[in-house]
């Protein structure tokens, strides 16, 4: 056998290639529905909380900070242990992709407040004075002229941001969620073959590549141009 | 309430798994140590080897940089660990870690130190080389320091998640603080080593993302 029939041997054996498409495809799905879970809770929660700030009650605000200065300096891991390992103790059992969902929502709900509360302070004194004096409320214009400005400014870092936190599901698979790269292993261990996990690492690649190109081309097309 | 004290807050166990997770700390530590540099000094060569434009290394380049970005850090760290060995090649766990985030960091620090760069004018070079400077002493005199100065944030910031990324060797047992936590953990069958874990994480890295949140509103203002 040459070293190349030996190398396809190892990684690219067209029958395991056959034998598990099928679940690595599974892992896919999984994988796609968390992260786009994680999208939309994790950016509308960071959206929320910046919005909330901006009427600098003290109290809550306080809490704002620790919750996002917490968030943005714990390893996800970390919380994901915790948070799987410790409920069941006090008697709260969620399902393993519940508490990937919430923990990668939560760290992404903290980058997001950041860089839309950036925007926000951004934003010139001039334009709040304007739109008050036209009548509109304070909420009225955070709403609807500071906060497209500040979402718009966010664009750029909030995407590498965003890729890179999607790209944290595969710690589902320390907690047993079934996506791309606990499929693959599993796969793996019982084929006693490395085609699974180069299948499940080509997912990923198939999977991202697109989105990391988008955000580099998004980060070039928003940066540096502020209104 | 009591309940979660006890699940959570256990000062006893946090005394007792103390010494263990202290040791983790050290082993992280040391990870930071090995694999920070290593991604610095990568990245840099990356993004010199992109911004020269050579023909023959420009697009496998930044493919790869492409991949490495789009690949999670954990499956990398999983394909070298229990992929390789089926090719015969058999790494330790350190040499696996220090790989794949070998690869995982330089292609972000590349990124990084590259739009630092290109946010230098070409005016700086043309005005260096005009003076008497050579190429490479333009770019670590004069173009490097701005190029730098420009992306410290995102320099700083890339590398607070270098160090919570270090976390994920504890999935190929490699004795750093999470792995030292989760072990006392198992072993104690009570989350509060994790939650001991997590403070430790949080003393070490909260001055750090301070001070992001403060460079990159110094930056927004220039």
């Amino acid at each position: 056998m040459t070293n190349w029939q030996r190398f396809v041997e190892t990684f690219f054996k067209p029958e395991m290639l056959r034998q598990y498409w099928p679940s690595i495809a599974h892992g896919v799905l999984v994988t796609v529905e968390i992260a786009a879970a994680v999208v939309v809770t994790g950016l509308l929660l960071g959206l929320l909380l910046a919005s909330l700030r901006a009427y600098r009650w003290q109290a809550v605000n306080v809490l704002i900070v620790i919750f996002v200065d917490v968030f943005r300096a714990l390893p996800p891991l970390v919380a994901i242990l915790l948070i799987y390992f410790g409920l069941p103790g006090v008697g709260i059992n969620l399902p393993s992709f519940v508490v990937l969902w919430l923990v990668l929502s939560l760290v992404l709900a903290a980058f997001a407040e950041e860089i839309f509360w950036a925007g926000i302070t951004s934003t010139a004194k001039g334009q709040w004075e304007a739109a008050r004096s036209t009548g509109l409320s304070f909420s009225q214009t955070l709403a609807f002229v500071v906060m497209p400005q500040a979402i718009r400014l966010g664009v750029p870092p909030l995407t590498n941001r965003t890729i890179a936190i999607t790209k944290n599901t595969a710690l589902g698979t320390v907690i047993g969620v079934g996506e791309i790269l606990n499929q693959a292993t599993a796969a793996q261990s019982f084929s006693g073959n490395a085609t699974p996990l180069m299948m499940g690492a080509v997912a990923y690649v198939l999977l991202f590549v697109p989105v990391v190109v988008v955000g580099r081309w998004i980060e070039t097309r928003f940066a540096w141009r502020r209104a | 309430m009591d309940q979660i004290l006890q699940q959570f807050l256990n000062v006893d166990i946090m005394l007792k798994v103390w010494p263990l997770l202290l040791r983790g700390l050290g082993t992280t530590l040391y990870l930071c140590v090995l694999v920070i540099p290593l991604g610095l000094a990568g990245g840099l060569l990356v993004a010199l080897l992109l911004i020269s434009r050579n023909r023959l290394t420009h697009w496998p380049l930044l493919a790869l940089v492409d991949l490495f970005r789009a690949a999670p850090p954990l499956v990398l760290l999983m394909l070298f660990y229990s992929g390789l060995p089926f090719a015969g090649i058999r790494l330790s766990p350190t040499a696996a870690v220090c790989l794949a985030f070998f690869c995982n960091t330089s292609s972000y620090y590349g990124e990084i130190y590259r739009a630092g760069i290109e946010s230098i004018g070409r005016g700086q070079w043309e005005a260096a080389r005009s003076t008497g400077l050579g190429t490479l002493a333009t770019l670590i005199w004069v173009v490097l320091p701005q190029a730098v100065r420009n992306v410290l944030p995102d320099l700083v910031s890339n590398t607070v998640e270098v160090v919570k990324l270090t976390s994920i060797a504890s999935v190929v047992s490699f004795p750093e603080l999470l792995y030292s936590a989760d072990m006392a953990r198992s072993l104690t069958f009570n989350s509060s080593p994790v939650v001991l874990a997590a403070i430790i994480y949080l003393v070490l890295l909260w001055p750090l993302v301070r001070l992001v949140s403060r460079l990159e509103r110094g930056v927004a203002t220039h």
